[in-house]
């Protein structure tokens, strides 16, 4: 775990494997929304409106994920204080928070005619709203003047709030099971799939895809946070040079 | 002991501490948190006549009777433990059906009637193809002839 906490090491890393995730990612979206909208057939009861599920469900569960591996990378920086930990952090936060507005608008355009209404206040829905505001305050905390006095990584403060909004996820997860509401129950369990076998494959692809490009953005974002603070590093250098000089 | 170690420990009886807080605000939530009463619930006099609120269930087989007025609906929401007369008066979502998940705003009446403002369509976790959908289960079961 060490050696790749030198970010050279890292960079060897990840910027040969950036291309990779991010085309293979795109086939594989493009293959999930061929076969999502065209190949399967239209759920018996809701029609052609089931067919969201293919962006839905693998945004909800990076959504979900995001904030996870968010909060792990948080707990590594404050316990072994690895600078590349809460660089991750930092780079997660934000398609993290894209992918749960995704899926809160998903959600909401199936409500509509399935339901009978955009929104409504039930365990699921609150939970993901909170969700969404926790990474709005995550990246508000940990932008701007803030980040480069943290030379890129987390300060303790943000890193424990990673870890204490990490409640919110087993919450979202066991929010339809807890409370009666207005989302069903979950169709994906460790016992198997209500989602019939001929309208799930897809959602392989897509969650493939999805996952992919989520992967490739972290790798674009980190690469970018360290180059940020590298031109920042060299700039005091050379202001510090120059005071020497006269 | 080294000082990554205390941050580990310390990290981790937080953690819990705000696991278990998780855990108890969760639990306390039960009753308020739920989104609407079950037919159970509401026979079991868990509320008052006049009092607004929601009632979520299934719409019973063969119980929806379009009024002679031809706006208002009535129908009978059950869990399998109670069942409650429902009226509405309007338009109810494409998916509102027999044997199907519904929720409805509304108070109950003095008569044991649940009038409903609003009524929306609740979907369940089966996703099935269209030609499947109608079959009966022991149907589904049963290889393609």
């Amino acid at each position: 775990m060490h050696a790749y906490a030198n970010p050279t090491r890292f960079l060897a890393i990840a910027r040969p494997l950036t291309p990779w995730l991010l085309w293979l990612g795109l086939a594989f979206l493009l293959a999930g929304a061929w076969a999502g909208l065209t190949v399967v057939p239209g759920e018996a009861k809701q029609g052609e409106t089931a067919r969201i599920l293919y962006v839905h469900v693998p945004a909800a569960w990076l959504g979900m994920g995001g904030w996870t591996s968010l909060a792990l990378a948080g707990l590594v920086q404050l316990v072994w204080r690895h600078p590349l930990a809460g660089i991750a952090a930092r780079a997660i936060a934000v398609p993290g928070m894209l992918f749960t507005a995704l899926c809160l608008a998903t959600g909401s355009i199936w409500g509509k005619p399935t339901w009978g209404t955009w929104w409504e206040w039930d365990g699921r829905m609150t939970s993901m709203l909170v969700l969404l505001f926790l990474y709005a305050g995550f990246v508000a905390l940990t932008t701007g003047d803030e980040s480069e006095r943290q030379g890129g990584t987390l300060s303790r403060g943000a890193a424990i709030y990673a870890l204490v909004g990490a409640i919110n996820i087993p919450i979202i997860n066991r929010s339809v099971v807890w409370w009666n509401s207005l989302h069903q129950g979950p169709s994906i369990t460790m016992r198997g799939s209500s989602i019939d076998g001929s309208l799930l494959w897809p959602l392989g692809l897509t969650l493939a895809g999805f996952s992919l490009l989520f992967g490739a953005i972290v790798l674009m974002r980190m690469r970018r946070i360290i180059a940020d603070n590298r031109v920042a590093a060299r700039l005091r250098r050379l202001a510090d040079d120059e005071g020497t000089e006269f | 002991m080294k000082a990554k170690h205390q941050r580990l420990i310390l990290a981790a009886v937080a953690l819990c501490g705000v696991g278990g807080a998780g855990v108890l605000a969760a639990s306390a939530l039960r009753d308020e948190a739920a989104y609407f009463r079950t037919p159970a619930e509401v026979q079991a006099g868990k509320t008052e006549v006049g009092e607004a609120m929601r009632l979520g269930g299934m719409v019973a087989a063969g119980s929806i009777r379009h009024q002679p007025d031809g706006v208002t609906i009535r129908f009978v929401a059950t869990d399998g433990k109670a069942s409650i007369p429902v009226e509405y008066k309007g338009i109810v979502p494409d998916l509102f059906a027999e044997n199907s998940g519904m929720v409805a705003d509304g108070r109950m009446r003095a008569d044991g009637i649940f009038v409903a403002d609003r009524i929306l369509a609740k979907h369940d976790e089966r996703y099935m193809p269209p030609q499947m959908g109608d079959m009966p289960k022991a149907m589904k079961a049963a290889p393609k002839a």
